[in-house]
């Protein structure tokens, strides 16, 4: 079972894909990208982890006593949801300017290019 | 491109993606394995430094200078996000109407919201020692303040968070992490590398030497930007409306 961790990251992220390519929706969309981003995170994670590993951190434990998990791919973790979390909120303004200027959320009718 | 042929391509490509990513994963070195060369190291490197929270190690010491792009990336998004839910020529502001909240609501909201703004600054503080910093400190000080607007109403919110103030300490956080970057180039040492401050007391406040700083400005950075953009979504909702029309 030791690739399954990886696995379930592949499958989270192939889930997103589908729900872009499919999406009926804008808003729908940018949820369908952040579950594509949720993948990287199970994906570092897992990449980290390492058997009876806890939290890097040593204002409780005694350095040395216990194994802990890899700290390099915890913070490229965090960097990942802070950039997400702002992406996002870029991605949604950009939808409030389209439903502003074209009246519609849905891909398909935006086709042609307006000036 | 009719639906079907495109959910053709999609399910062609999706399956060649999926064959590839199998492959990798495994190819991949096996799950929960002992052997973590970076880590040990970050894990020694952050020690030496004396600071307890080695994730807060490797963001404000051994990475420091990626910090600087992943803040760059926050600001120059916050200001993209400024920029276009800005108020356009069709547009006029509506004065928000004062809303009846429920009492039990108001009650548990403004007894929350205090409780909430001070654990969000703790987690600031406490960034090199515990769990958290200025990332997610950040966003629990900003979005505990917009209990406000559950509590009580817009209006109540909008006396209270003066939106300029805070966009200008987005851009004083931003500045004072190159700052202190700069102040590390004056010291004699590389910029933003951790040597200039004495490192303190393993586990106290002051341990870390630049950890706390830059870990504090990332804080006020994160917290003015989500601010920002909060009340840049709830103006869309609730204050701008097309000319013409009253339901917004």
């Amino acid at each position: 079972m030791t690739v399954f961790p990886y696995l379930v990251a592949a499958y989270v992220f192939l889930a997103g894909c589908y729900g872009l390519a499919t999406s009926r929706h804008l808003i729908h969309a940018v949820g369908c990208l952040s579950v594509c981003q949720a993948a990287t995170y199970v994906l570092l994670l897992a990449v980290g982890y390492r058997d009876g590993g806890t939290a890097p951190v040593f204002s409780d434990i005694e350095p040395g006593s216990r194994p802990v998990v890899d700290p390099v791919v915890q913070a490229l973790t965090l960097t990942d949801v802070v950039v997400g979390a702002t992406v996002t909120a870029l991605l949604l303004a950009l939808v409030i300017q389209v439903v502003k200027r074209h009246g519609t959320a849905d891909p398909d009718e935006l086709r042609e290019l307006r000036g | 491109m009719t639906r079907r042929v495109r959910l053709l391509v999609l399910a062609l490509g999706g399956a060649g993606l999926a064959a590839l990513l199998v492959a990798a994963c495994l190819d991949l070195p096996g799950f929960g394995r002992a052997r973590h060369p970076y880590g040990t190291r970050a894990v020694h490197a952050s020690l030496a430094r004396h600071t307890a929270n080695t994730i807060a190690a490797v963001n404000f010491d051994q990475r420091a200078f990626d910090t600087l792009g992943e803040m760059t990336i926050l600001f120059a998004s916050v200001l993209g996000t400024v920029v276009l839910l800005r108020q356009s020529r069709d547009e006029k502001r509506a004065a928000p109407e004062a809303e009846r909240v429920a009492a039990p609501v108001r009650r548990y909201a403004l007894l929350v919201l205090p409780v909430a703004v001070v654990t969000g600054l703790y987690i600031v503080a406490h960034g090199q020692l515990s769990p958290g910093g200025g990332f997610q400190g950040g966003v629990v000080a900003a979005t505990a303040l917009h209990l406000l607007y559950l509590g009580a109403d817009y209006r109540a919110l909008t006396r209270v968070r003066p939106v300029g103030a805070f966009e200008i300490g987005d851009a004083l956080a931003t500045c004072s992490y190159l700052v202190l970057g700069l102040a590390c180039l004056l010291a004699g040492a590389a910029f933003l590398a951790n040597t200039p401050l004495p490192y303190g007391t393993f586990d106290t406040l002051a341990s870390g030497g630049t950890v706390p700083l830059l870990n504090a400005a990332v804080g006020m950075e994160v917290a003015c930007a989500v601010v920002v953009l909060l009340a840049h979504f709830l103006d869309q909702a609730v204050e701008i409306e097309e000319e013409g029309s009253r339901s917004g």
